[in-house]
């Protein structure tokens, strides 16, 4: 073994498969003096990856984690540790049976070949099925089973091969140092090595780690029993280790599959069993490996009868014994998706965990390109480290969700499902107000949002809004959402915009800071407010939100809850000297007022002008409201007149029972969020980061620009530059849906989003970049009475009153193009906001 | 023909060995439970013997609450039902346990006649007494055989082999009979999935023995310091080859 | 002073190597008292005890001995101690001294102690005795007039007094009972091979075999050397090899003068067989296994190209 260095470009923690990965993609982006340590033995340290299933089914509703696992799926094959054995997962009920067939509109969004099949199909697949108890089914036939340990040895090997890397084992991390905010120095029980970068890829262990450098990781042990029975006669005469597909028994929460003579059942559908990092033991300590924790048979034992009655032939044969049988550790996160990215407490250091197998190779190059370009190609945002705020960091937090989530591994989650452990963690000052009038509470970042208000029932029938009769499209959505929204164009709506994160960008260089950061020119005027998108390295979105210039060298970035503190830390990681970015999330809360009497209403309360001459669209200026100071910004994400309205965080109950009480003539609704993110929106055509704007799309797809960009450099500049000179592959586009009617069942349907765009053949849309036309929103535009889609499509179908499909639940819904580009149907010269 | 077989609940150790902080017991944090491997072997022997003869199979076990998961296990590879001596988890010595024993082997055997063969480990994994067989033997008028690697029944004796120097031993013994056994008379089978399913509804007869004064009385576990050996490495792969050849011809084993 | 009785085992005119540790421990226990040795039926064996420390011997001497019977071991050991007055009864801490110490404690109703490495004498006598195949001590107290224990194996050492003591032969009473266990055949031992507890030299192999097919290279080398084969208890559950030639705990306890322990990761249960091992030859991937701890020697590699590798060059060091 060499000698332990006492310095190192890049220390990398963990040779799992992320490490590994890491390592290797590290080396081939041409780092050099790469050390890669771990506490256990090589090849199988003893983490998570060692006691993996090691399937990869390809299908996923989260765009995210498909691409993750696409990549991946193809990085295992290009290196030959790949059984593609194809894959299954079955149905015993109708209702599961649908929501395969939403997994095949899923498959369809991010171009896995997946499609239905019957129980006789099934059978023919896997002839030891019972599949008198299934009513169908969905295969991916390019589902498979990687070797994970040899391909984390191959990464090894080629890193080395490139004499980039060297490897220590059963080398442990006993501390971390870190100065002036920045990683320095690992410390080992093989002596300490100063780096410049480290990366901790450690899967359960990582909190600990991070800990040692003053950072968070927040995952949580979870655990996850399988077992291995044996030996299965029918597999003795397969003529490779993997013949059958895998099944996923998707009803009950299980698995199974041939591993050589051997059938692997693996289940969910236990307790969920949940450990901290610091009871793992040592692997001097561990009986088996040290996330191998001992079998608790009880749990697994009501699983066993619903794995017999699928697998009689094999499972129930007396001479096929349980062999092996662990709780298996896995990370879980507060909110299911993985750790990655540098740590926004620690400069250059790196997580990479809460990694499956399935994701690891892709997300080993994600990271290896993130430190070395500034942005990974697939977009991993909803991955960010960065993403967290302070409540997702803690401990109970993360245990709380991950209990909450561990049954629902391979549950029918519904797109707006909601948490409902560990609430409520952030209050806004109306919450009471707001829980007294009925508010059906979403949660977002901690906070409690009043989706809409159950008081306001009454609109339903005022305005005669229509209820969804099917129970899925109906679920965490309410008419009152629609009548709410009639109210605010009709009148005035009130909206608490408490969850906005907040922060000034402060100091000599906030003018560059920000220019830097912004595509549009934030030079401007003393009191102006730009609406910009934020571009990563690559030309994609990394944000939309809203810049105000307060002061020569003060401005104040406004932008969304889920996203927010990925983007105070783009802000602060691009700020330039003698510039201080300042959270002020919670020193300010947000209230929304508008609607045709929006003004009328404010007016009423202040001596400030509030008419369009005084008070421009677009600018932003102190006014008095009563016995309050507030900071008022005329712009809509809901497309009409009014405000957002600022006011510290404790004085947000008096400014909204007061803007409440002069609106009551008027007839002012408290609208709920849905109405600001949904249908307000949507009628406007506005779009919204996390569904249109993302890393794969860009403004001059999304058209939201105009040509001429701002004489300052950006990031993104040069790749916007290019975008701005090719032909767009795609356009975002509103399409209407033209016929609710369910082919099969005759019921009014209303796709949720996430619903591939086809032709009249089902065919899928696929641009000349390889992007599958889906619907990335949808919802009612109330005040268009019409069904809106908003999607990418290519520029032969990207065509005013062109006809297309949305596939919804396996089924077609015909939909008409009804505008190409960001000009909105409702109200397209804006004269609502500009009143 | 009846047999009951006895097993005791230990902890899975395999790696490093640490104590509880009263230094009475492992500490058995990061580890599982499960019989010895003589006694997995015994409770294997119990069902073939059922198997082949007809008759029932009856676990035993003195041990705490917990200790149902390893007479559910026996029970899922054969084992008609149970008998569960249930303790507070203290230690009991080899002769108290032994006590135990019989008082349920007498009460088992006053409603349904008499064991042919009972079957023990040799030695507890943990405690290694090597007694508890013979006592119940003796308590009961009963021959036992020790360290057994083979047993047959025919003709109500018993014919069981023990491992000797350059051979083994032959014991024929007259049932009813205590057989102790080691970990080699049998492949134990695994578990199948009916066998664990029907275990479940298996019946288990609890009662909970009062522990007499120990005469053999632990009082504290020790780790025994090991050696902290440095192994010389000899080399790498199969470059090491001569230089094992050398150290072969050192010690004169060549 | 202490009155001392030892079951001194033996096979083939020579006591047992362990029954005369237990002499020795006897000898320490008396602490100047007398010293008893128990021989049952082998004469040669008996006239030898004096010269390892017992002070007088006792010779039992019954037709019914010819073959081992423990019963009649136990009772002619239970009623001797009784009339001398015994207060330590010392076996070995063998198969055999066990089963016997066990039934004469059964038959006295007294406490019986296991595989003991130290005694203290006192009220009560406390002891420090095997647990895990020796991976775990116990400190015991035996509450009892009579101390009834065994020497744990390789613990004391058999110490040449150059003594001499008398020799007394007796015949014991038995029963019917006392005879019903007795051996009454013995099958030959597999042919072939060379037995594992006897070995010189044992060669194993573990799990890193990777397969019943990857024993080949151990085998090889094991004929190569004439020594026996051996293997972990992971390779016996994989019905790799036979129990046998199972080296640990519940398997056979082995003493070579050189062990080649390859892919063998080391776990407690395998070292408690291996712990009489003069030296230990490791062959391993990992060069933190745990066998290393226990190991004299150690190659890091794949046990599929080290061995070999050894074979080969032991051939060209013959020069065949």
């Amino acid at each position: 073994m060499a000698t332990f260095p006492s310095s190192a470009k890049v220390v990398i923690i963990g040779a799992g498969i992320v490490g590994n990965s890491i390592a290797y993609h590290l080396a081939n982006l041409g780092w050099k003096d790469i050390v890669q340590i771990d506490k256990g033995p090589l090849p199988n340290p003893g983490g998570s990856t060692g006691h993996a299933s090691n399937f990869i089914y390809l299908a996923d509703h989260n765009k995210e984690m498909a691409e993750l696992t696409i990549e991946s799926a193809r990085q295992y094959r290009e290196w030959d540790v790949y059984t593609m054995c194809g894959g299954l997962e079955v149905a015993r009920s109708e209702t599961r049976l649908a929501e395969l067939r939403r997994k095949v509109d899923s498959g369809k969004n991010w171009g896995v070949n997946s499609f239905m099949v019957t129980p006789a199909e099934i059978k023919e697949l896997v002839p030891f099925i019972n599949e008198e108890i299934l009513v169908g089914g969905f295969h991916t036939p390019e589902t498979g089973v990687c070797d994970s340990l040899q391909f984390g040895t191959l990464c090894r090997q080629k890193a080395e091969a490139m004499g980039a890397l060297t490897s220590f084992a059963n080398t442990e991390v006993t501390a971390m140092g870190v100065e002036n905010g920045k990683i320095k120095s690992v410390t080992t029980t093989r002596g300490t090595i100063e780096a410049e970068y480290v990366v901790i890829a450690t899967g359960v262990w990582a909190p600990l780690l991070a800990e040692m450098a003053g950072a968070y990781i927040p995952l949580t042990p979870v655990v996850h029993q399988m077992a291995d029975y044996g030996p299965v006669p029918l597999f003795e005469k397969s003529s490779r280790a993997i013949e059958y597909p895998i099944v996923r028994d998707m009803d009950v929460l299980m698995y199974e599959r041939q591993d050589g003579i051997g059938f692997e059942v693996g289940s969910y559908a236990h307790r969920s069993i949940l450990h901290d990092p610091e009871e793992i033991p040592s692997v001097e300590e561990a009986v088996l490996s040290p996330t191998e924790f001992p079998f608790t048979q009880d749990d697994f034992d009501p699983q066993l009868e619903d794995a017999l009655e699928l697998f009689p032939e094999i499972l129930g044969d007396e001479t096929v014994g349980q062999k092996y049988a662990i709780n298996g550790l896995i990370s879980l996160t507060p909110d299911g998706m993985p750790v990655l990215g540098e740590t926004p407490e620690v400069k250059n250091l790196w997580a990479a965990c809460a990694v499956w197998v399935k994701e690891g190779p892709a997300v080993g190059k994600s990271i290896a390109e993130w430190m070395t370009y500034g942005q990974p190609e697939i977009d991993c945002n909803q991955s960010d480290i960065s993403r967290f705020h302070a409540h997702q960091k803690t401990r109970q937090h993360t245990k709380a969700r991950a209990f909450e989530a561990f049954p629902k591994t391979y549950g029918i989650v519904h797109p707006s499902e909601q948490y409902l452990s560990d609430r409520p963690i952030r209050k806004t000052p109306m919450y009471d107000w707001q829980k007294a009038h009925g508010a059906e509470f979403f949660e977002v970042a901690g906070w409690e949002r009043a989706q809409w208000y159950n008081s306001n029932a009454p609109l339903v029938a005022k305005y005669g809004v229509e209820a969804r009769p099917n129970e899925w499209d109906a679920r965490w959505w309410s008419p009152i959402i629609n009548a709410e929204h009639l109210a605010m164009r009709e009148s005035a709506g009130l909206f608490d915009l408490s969850s906005f994160v907040i922060f000034d960008v402060v100091g000599a260089g906030a003018l560059d800071s920000v220019q830097k950061v912004c595509v549009r020119q934030v030079d401007v005027a003393v009191g102006r407010n730009v609406y910009t998108p934020v571009l990563s390295v690559s030309g994609g979105f990394k944000s939309d939100l809203t810049v105000m210039r307060l002061g020569k060298d003060h401005f104040r970035v406004v932008t969304g809850a889920a996203h927010g503190m990925s983007d105070l830390k783009w802000f602060a990681d691009n700020a330039a000297p003698s510039t201080s970015v300042v959270d002020l999330t919670t020193a300010y809360t947000t209230i929304g007022i508008w609607g045709p009497n929006a003004r009328k209403i404010v007016q009423k309360l202040t001596r400030a002008d509030m008419s369009n001459e005084a008070f421009k669209f677009g600018t932003s200026k102190d006014i008095e409201i009563g016995s309050q100071i507030a900071l008022a910004s005329r712009i809509s994400y809901v497309g009409d007149l009014g405000w957002e309205l600022y006011v510290p965080m404790e004085q947000g109950q008096r400014l909204w029972d007061e803007l409440w009480a002069a609106g009551q003539e008027f007839g002012i609704t408290a609208c709920g969020i849905a109405v600001y993110v949904g249908t307000g929106r949507l009628e406007k055509g506005f779009r919204a980061y996390g569904t249109e704007l993302d890393n794969d799309y860009s403004p001059v797809e999304a058209d939201m620009l105009t040509p001429r960009l701002k004489a300052q450099d950006f990031v993104g500049r040069q790749a916007l530059e290019k975008a701005l000179s090719e032909d767009r592959a795609a356009v975002c586009c509103t399409l209407t849906v033209d016929d609710h009617t369910s082919p099969r069942t005759g019921e009014k349907r209303f796709p949720l989003g996430r619903q591939p765009i086809v032709t009249a053949d089902g065919a899928p849309i696929t641009d000349r970049k390889g992007r599958q036309s889906y619907a990335n929103s949808a919802g009612m535009g109330p005040s268009l009475g019409k069904y809106l889609l908003l999607s990418y499509l290519p520029p032969e179908h990207a065509v005013e009153g062109h006809k297309l499909f949305v596939q919804y639940f396996g089924e077609l819904y015909p939909v008409t193009v009804a505008r190409v580009g960001s000009k909105p149907l409702f109200d397209p010269e804006n004269d609502r906001v500009r009143a | 023909m009846r047999v009951l077989v006895c097993v005791k609940r230990v902890p899975a150790v395999a790696g490093l060995i640490t104590l509880t902080e009263d230094e009475r017991a492992i500490d058995t944090k990061y580890v599982g439970f499960q019989v010895g491997p003589h006694e997995e072997c015994a409770v294997e022997e119990a069902v073939r013997l059922v198997e082949a003869h007809g008759g029932e199979s009856v676990v035993l076990t003195l041990g705490p609450a917990e200790a149902l998961e390893q007479l559910r296990e026996a029970m899922s590879i054969g084992a008609n039902r149970a008998i569960h001596l249930v303790t507070d988890g203290a230690d009991w010595d080899a002769e108290s346990t032994a006590g135990a024993i019989v008082g349920a082997i007498r009460a088992d055997e006053a409603a349904n006649g008499p064991f042919d063969v009972v079957l023990v480990g040799n030695e507890a994994a943990d405690s290694g007494g090597y007694q508890v067989g013979v006592r119940i033997a003796r308590a009961l008028g009963r021959p036992a055989v020790t360290g057994i690697k083979g047993l047959s029944v025919a003709d109500g004796t018993a014919r069981a082999e023990q491992e000797a120097a350059s051979g083994r031993n032959v014991f024929e013994v007259k049932l009813p009979a205590v057989v102790a056994v080691l970990e080699g008379i049998n492949l134990p089978r695994y578990p199948s999935v009916p066998g664990r399913l029907r275990a479940k509804s298996k019946p288990v007869a609890s009662s909970s023995p009062d522990r007499p004064a120990q005469r053999l009385e632990m009082r504290r576990l020790v780790v025994p310091a090991t050696e902290a050996k440095q192994a010389q490495v000899l080399g790498r792969g199969a470059e090491a080859a001569q230089a094992v050849v050398e150290l072969l011809s050192s010690v004169g084993v060549l | 002073m202490a009155t001392v009785l030892v079951l001194v085992t033996t096979a083939d005119g020579a006591a047992d190597k362990v029954a005369l540790q237990a002499l020795a421990l006897g000898r320490q226990l008396a602490d100047g008292g007398a010293v008893h040795a128990l021989v049952i039926g082998d004469a040669a064996a008996a006239a030898e005890l004096g010269a390892w420390g017992a002070s007088s011997v006792h010779l039992a001497q019954h037709p019914q001995l010819d073959a081992p019977a423990p019963d009649a071991a136990a009772r002619i050991l239970d009623d001797l101690a009784g009339s001398l007055g015994a207060t330590f009864v010392v076996g070995p801490g063998t198969e055999e001294g066990n089963t016997v110490l066990a039934r004469a404690a059964a038959r006295a109703g007294l406490p019986f102690a296991a595989n003991c490495s130290a005694v203290t004498p006192g009220s009560p006598v406390t002891v420090t005795r095997s647990r895990w195949g020796g991976s775990l001590l116990e400190e015991a107290a035996i509450h009892a007039d009579r101390v009834i224990l065994t020497a744990a194996a390789h613990v004391f050492e058999a110490v040449d007094t150059g003594g001499s003591a008398d020799v007394a032969a007796f015949t014991p009473a038995l029963d019917d009972a006392d005879l019903a266990v007795r051996v009454v055949g013995r099958v030959p031992a597999p042919s072939g091979g060379v037995s594992l507890s006897d070995a010189k030299v044992v060669v194993s192999g573990g799990r890193g075999a990777g397969s019943a097919d990857g024993f080949g290279p151990v085998v090889e080398l094991a004929g190569l050397l004439g020594a026996a084969v051996g293997c972990s208890r992971a390779v016996t559950i994989a019905g790799w090899r036979p129990h046998t030639e199972q080296v640990g705990q519940t398997g056979t306890k082995i003493a070579p003068e050189l062990y080649i322990a390859a892919g063998v990761s080391g776990a407690t249960q395998h070292l408690a067989g291996c712990k009489g091992a003069k030296r230990i030859l490791a062959i391993n991937k990992d060069p933190e296994a745990p066998i290393m701890t226990a190991a004299d020697y150690a190659v890091i590699g794949d046990m599929a190209e080290v061995l070999p590798a050894i074979s080969a060059a032991i051939r060209r060091a013959r020069g065949a």
